[in-house]
This record gives C-alpha cells, sequence and structure tokens, in this order.
C-alpha cells in the first residue's frame, strides 16, 4: 500500500484532445475506440492517458492495454494505433 | 562580414541552472522527483519478482528478490536528465551492476552488441551493451537510501545515467542480448534511439 496519494495516477482521455486535434479534425475524444486485447469499446475520453510530457499513452479503460500512442517532436506527429480494432467516429447531427 | 575578435558585450553568463558543466543543452534543475509512467504503476510483490539474463529467446541467468540482493551491491552518485527537460543533480543509488551480474551468470563477455530492456507492464527500451558496462548502468533497488518506491520504479529498475532518463526503465524485470538494434516504446515512436542528453539526442533525427 502506498503511504501517500499516487502521482502516477492517469488523466481521462479528455487530456489527449489537444494532440489528437493536431492530428484530426473532428473531436476525437467523443469516438469510440474497440481494444484490440479485450474487445471493450469505449469513448476516447474515457480512456486512461499517461505519459505526461513525453506524449500521450491511451490505455483501455478495462484492461489497461494500450490502444493509441501519440508523440509529438519537432519535426512531426506520431500516431500509433496497433491497440485499436477500429475508432468509430459519430455522425455530426443537425 | 568580419566580427571583432573579442565580443563587448562579452561577460561570463549568470547560470541560475547550476554549473555548465553538469546541466546538458536545454536542459533545467529541479529538486523533487517527477514521476513520469507509460503505464499504471505495478505493485510486484518480492516474493513473486525475479530478474532475468536472457540471449534472444534464451534464458542465461535467474535471480529472486533474495538471490539478487545477495549479490555484491553498488552505489552510484549521478546527475539524471529527463528528457521532458530537467535533471537533477547528486541522486544517490544503490543495486547491482551489469558487469556484476554477468559475472554472477558466468558470463565472460556479453552474448550481443545490443540489449532490449523488459518490464513489468509491458514497456521495453533498448541500450548498446557498452553503455551498460564498466559501471555505467545498474539495476537500483534503493535510492536515497531507501527501497525504491514504486511510482519511481521499484523494485528495481534499470539505472543508465548518462542517457536519457526513459532509458532507465522503471519496473525492470529482464534484460535481453540482442544481435541488433531495436527500437523500444518510445524509441519506435519518434524519440532517439540512443538517447545522449549532451548531444540532446531527444528525437528521433537529432
Amino acid at each position: 500500500m502506498s503511504e501517500h496519494a499516487d502521482t502516477n495516477a492517469p488523466l481521462d482521455g479528455n487530456s489527449a484532445a489537444g494532440l489528437l486535434h493536431e492530428l484530426f479534425a473532428v473531436d476525437l475524444t467523443s469516438a469510440n475506440v474497440t481494444c484490440v486485447g479485450c474487445g471493450t469499446v469505449a469513448e476516447i475520453g474515457r480512456e486512461r492517458a499517461y505519459g505526461g510530457a513525453m506524449g500521450v499513452v491511451l490505455r483501455c479503460v478495462h484492461c489497461e492495454a494500450v490502444v493509441l500512442r501519440m508523440v509529438r517532436t519537432p519535426a512531426g506527429c506520431w500516431l500509433e494505433m496497433l491497440g485499436a480494432r477500429n475508432l468509430f467516429v459519430p455522425a455530426v447531427e443537425g | 562580414m568580419s566580427e571583432p575578435p573579442i565580443s563587448r558585450g562579452f561577460r561570463a553568463r549568470k547560470r541560475p541552472d547550476g554549473p555548465a558543466n553538469r546541466v546538458p543543452p536545454g536542459q533545467h534543475l529541479v529538486n523533487d522527483f517527477p514521476v513520469l509512467s507509460a503505464g499504471p504503476t505495478p505493485h510486484t510483490s518480492l516474493e513473486g519478482w525475479s530478474f532475468t539474463l536472457e540471449d534472444g529467446p534464451s534464458p542465461l541467468a535467474e535471480w529472486t528478490w533474495a538471490q539478487f540482493a545477495a549479490l555484491p551491491q553498488t552505489t552510484l552518485k549521478v546527475d539524471i536528465h529527463c528528457v521532458t527537460t530537467w535533471s537533477k543533480l547528486d541522486t544517490n543509488w544503490q543495486g547491482v551492476t551489469i558487469d556484476t551480474l554477468l559475472e554472477a551468470a558466468g558470463l565472460g563477455e556479453p552474448p550481443e552488441l545490443f540489449t532490449m530492456i523488459h518490464c513489468d507492464g509491458g514497456y521495453t527500451t533498448n541500450v548498446p551493451v557498452e553503455d551498460l558496462l564498466d559501471g555505467k548502468a545498474m539495476v537500483a533497488t534503493h535510492f536515497e537510501g531507501r527501497p525504491l518506491a514504486p511510482e519511481h520504479g521499484g523494485p528495481a529498475r534499470l539505472l543508465v545515467p548518462h542517457l536519457y532518463f526513459w532509458k532507465s526503465a522503471k519496473w525492470a524485470r529482464s534484460l535481453q542480448f540482442i544481435a541488433q538494434d531495436e527500437p523500444g516504446f518510445w524509441e519506435s515512436l519518434g524519440y532517439h534511439i540512443y538517447g545522449d542528453p549532451w548531444r540532446e539526442q531527444r528525437y528521433a533525427g537529432d
């Protein structure tokens, strides 16, 4: 048991919104991503975000497997989605 | 275009960030110890912990926690440099050097030129063998005289202080010798394959 607050607690996936917006024209935080590992479908905003200032490591809210990773470097943006079976972006209403 | 041999405005630069010969370019000093992780903190029990040396897919040697703690211990006082631009001076570590592990495994010399470090939680990082030898690296179990806290990589993390700190992998469980250099977790997503802070090798292509 930890004797103090966990300073490695994840942020929610909404914290990835800024970096995602650099690559995608739509707001992806309400898009659904399916985890390759366990099949759980969850909104990106509900997933768990690690990586701090190095980048975004988005992990499945259920099994904590990596579903998406992003890094911004001076040369550009890197994206890896090996852990995502698919991404569903809901149609914009109206 | 000619410049005077001595710039009139030249004077010693104030160095609020400490001695220049200890702070790599683009870094600033911190007194705390920031936590940066690619995943949740594993809480591996010491009874379930082991550390393995591997040659490719083949295990070379394995130590339980008790066996590891009985190996000759080394202390290191070093400066550490995170790629997110913080540096921390005079950190004190205790653990087992890679030289000692090789000797304990009965290996006269390392079987390959490169390594991949594997960790609880799936994190990996690659380090050339020569950067791990001659006392330059250890598997650390203590920080500032106390058992290494889980959020900082306890029970044991790699410590390679002359490279950016993502190479000092937390929750290390095995050191695998490999014939060809391969990118680990961050190295495969834009970070530098080697990561020398003095050459500011933060990202691929630096």
